[in-house]
């Protein structure tokens, strides 16, 4: 649970792709997760562990079925470190800025 | 599936955390936004503007009330123009001194602008609420758009 974790957790593009497709489509079972993916349903489990020791996904069961959850607070918890009152407001414009520019055809 | 599932891992009390999400003082401090009822089941909830003007900007009534363990509650637009959906705090010791705060934000089929809207509200809310607890240490959090959470 500690930021180290959460960084290491996220330095894969692998675990990046699994949290891209709970952002997505929030509380997947493994084999939803596992569905169209290039990876074997092992890698899948090995890295839903160590994002959810990371504290990036939560697991609620519903019946028999394990179902995953995007958690992104540990991330805030980052954003919140570095990133002061002041600044959050212009960075969000800048971003804002950015997306509009790049969506615009040349 | 639209639900949402938060976890923070703070280092506090049960009673804390509670009071932190039921009690305006504490709330104001880090939602901004605040929380008022007499939390028993069957009340009415709100979740009133920090700008002390009374505006209701989200209520319900308490579904289950188990001080200082788990609040249930519905989640409801004040002009009711949309179904209502439901907030969980399940509040677990993890370790000694050390607490898991699970929020469960379900039922929001029905108003998937509600949906956008709490997603990202939640994870600062949670986040400025560990910060509190554990640092003393708020921001305001909806500094540069007015929205609720």
């Amino acid at each position: 649970m500690s930021m180290d974790t959460v960084f290491k957790a996220l330095a894969d593009p692998s675990r990046r792709q699994l949290l891209d497709r709970l952002f997505a489509e929030n509380g997947q079972t493994l084999n939803e997760l596992c569905g169209g993916l290039d990876m074997s349903r092992q890698a899948v489990t090995k890295h839903l562990g160590i994002l959810e020791e990371a504290n990036l996904i939560a697991v609620q069961w519903r019946g028999r079925e394990k179902l995953h959850y995007l958690n992104p607070v540990p991330i805030f918890d980052i954003a919140d470190r570095w990133i002061g009152k002041f600044e959050r407001g212009r960075l969000r414009a800048l971003n804002d800025l950015k997306k509009n520019l790049e969506r615009e055809e040349p | 599936m639209s639900d949402f599932v938060y976890v923070t891992y703070i280092y506090t009390t049960p009673q804390k955390v509670w009071d932190a999400i039921t009690k305006p003082e504490f709330a104001r401090r880090y939602w901004v936004h605040y929380n008022v009822s007499d939390w028993k089941p069957g009340s009415r909830w709100e979740h009133q503007h920090g700008d002390d003007s009374g505006k209701v900007l989200i209520d319900g009534t308490v579904l289950e009330s188990n001080p200082p363990r788990r609040l249930v509650m519905t989640w409801a637009r004040p002009d009711k123009s949309q179904e209502p959906s439901r907030v969980t705090f399940d509040i677990a010791d993890y370790a000694p001194g050390l607490i898991c705060l699970t929020v469960t934000h379900d039922q929001l089929e029905a108003d998937p602008a509600m949906a956008a809207s709490v997603s990202g509200g939640w994870p600062k809310v949670l986040s400025n609420l560990k910060s509190m607890l554990e640092t003393g240490k708020t921001e305001n959090i909806w500094l540069t758009k007015g929205k609720e959470g």
